[in-house]
């Protein structure tokens, strides 16, 4: 089976079983980890905020207008930061590492 | 008139047969079924207009799974299903949110929004999809000791911010507005935001950048890490310049504007039985925990619920006929279709 890591915001590993063709944010939330995706992946809402390791952040496609724009509605918005419903799984991606970014209060 | 007299007539009750809690596809799907049975409503929604995500999120963006409408927008949808309710004459309620509910004495219950809005009705019907849209909030520590004095997510009195020093954070249509709103009259604006590049209307844009080339606006390209001050006062915000540089900026007022997210809001507190942020219902009639409260659309879970606003249709539909017992106890309720029905057809007004 194919997998990612996700760390949550408290700094806690997870190796999550990953499917070819899913979102990271469809898998984030299948394993009940916090991430919201409000708008159901749509690219509307700025609720599955991640931040991409560096090791990962070149061979991952980069972002497109649309997501930039939905960034600003994001906080703590770093270089590596992307909305995990614009990235989608495949098994070049195998092991992708992500953080959670802080949700608003 | 006096101010006794206005705010009487303001907690005047309204009288209706069923208020829904919620202005999205859903709500507005159950104005027409609840109509079509002879029932009136009044809607209640936190946003300024009707049409919940459909209209707030994603506007523009195609939904492709609405029965016999094979492509439509999301604010297409909503302007159909206005069209459609528009014969049973709902009245909306908006900027306000469902705040506490009461049983009457005669039954009924009374529900108050939080603008003081009072509804007495034997229904209420909650349509709120993942809840309320509320200003999204910061994660900067001890935000909570500024909010409602030194932080303020709208704007209600213009007066109360003349001579001060504004910080307006966001790229969006509000932070532009408000930063071109309230330069003539603030002691200095300085509007953050994390890139050069602002989505807000290109008028707006155009402005703000021709104040900021004549010095009456400060722009400042980077995001906001840490608030200073002390006693619910703001006297700086620290920015964090996208190459990382760290630097003060004098502060009275931070305005924030970083767009909306939904949370259940006082519905939580109504005693519902709740699974998570969603309240259960049975699958004949969609009704709570609590009789003549129904849940419909996406802020419902029952075992085999998919959240589509397909589901939240037929939904709608079935709580509408056990409403119609609540609200007319002693009529009997006849099944009819909108084909064949000249009863029907008389309600929608198209004979």
């Amino acid at each position: 089976m194919s997998y990612i890591v996700v760390v949550d915001r408290e700094g806690q590993e997870h190796r999550l079983d990953a499917l070819n063709g899913w979102r990271v944010m469809e898998i984030i939330r299948d394993h009940e980890l916090p991430i919201k995706g409000e708008c159901g992946g749509c690219c509307s809402c700025a609720t599955c905020h991640v931040y991409v390791d560096e090791a990962w952040r070149d061979r991952i496609p980069k972002r497109e207008d649309e997501e930039d724009e939905m960034l600003d509605e994001a906080f703590s918005v770093e270089d590596n930061s992307r909305l995990s419903c614009q990235i989608l799984f495949s098994e070049d991606l195998e092991g992708l590492r992500v953080y959670l970014a802080p949700e608003g209060a | 008139m006096d101010e006794n007299v206005i705010a009487f007539e303001k907690n005047q009750p309204i009288e209706t047969d069923i208020v829904i809690v919620g202005a999205g596809p859903v709500g507005l799907f159950a104005v027409f079924e609840a109509g079509l049975l002879g029932l009136n409503c009044h809607l209640i929604d936190n946003l300024d207009k009707v049409g919940g995500q459909c209209a707030e999120l994603y506007p523009e963006k195609p939904i492709y799974d609405i029965p016999a409408l094979p492509y439509c927008t999301g604010q297409g949808l909503v302007d159909e299903l206005m069209k459609q309710a528009d014969p049973f004459k709902p009245a909306f309620h908006l900027n306000q949110q469902a705040d506490s509910l009461s049983k009457l004495e005669d039954g009924r219950w009374r529900l108050e929004t939080s603008t003081g809005t009072v509804f007495h009705a034997p229904v209420i019907v909650i349509a709120a999809g993942a809840g309320s849209f509320v200003p999204r909030r910061p994660p900067l520590e001890n935000i909570e000791e500024y909010e409602g004095s030194s932080i303020l997510y709208a704007v209600r009195k213009m007066e109360a911010l003349r001579d001060k020093k504004i910080v307006i954070a966001g790229g969006g249509d509000s932070a532009l507005d408000w930063t071109l709103n309230l330069h003539p009259l603030a002691s200095q604006v300085t509007l953050v935001h994390r890139r050069d590049q602002f989505r807000a209307a290109p008028d707006s844009v155009d402005k703000m950048r021709q104040l900021v080339a004549n010095d009456e606006v400060d722009l400042q390209i980077g995001q906001i890490k840490e608030l200073k001050g002390e006693g619910g006062q703001l006297e700086a915000i620290q920015i964090k310049s996208s190459d990382g540089e760290l630097y003060e900026v004098p502060c009275d007022v931070l305005l924030p504007f970083f767009g909306l997210k939904m949370e259940l809001g006082p519905i939580a507190e109504w005693g519902l039985n709740l699974d998570r942020d969603l309240i259960t219902v049975d699958t004949e009639k969609f009704e709570t925990s609590v009789p003549g409260i129904f849940a419909i659309g996406d802020i419902n879970y029952y075992p085999g619920k998919l959240k589509l606003i397909l589901s939240g249709f037929h939904e709608a539909a079935l709580m509408a006929q056990q409403a119609f017992r609540y609200c007319r106890p002693d009529e009997k309720l006849v099944f009819r279709y909108t084909t064949s029905s000249t009863d029907l057809q008389k309600k929608l007004g198209v004979i």
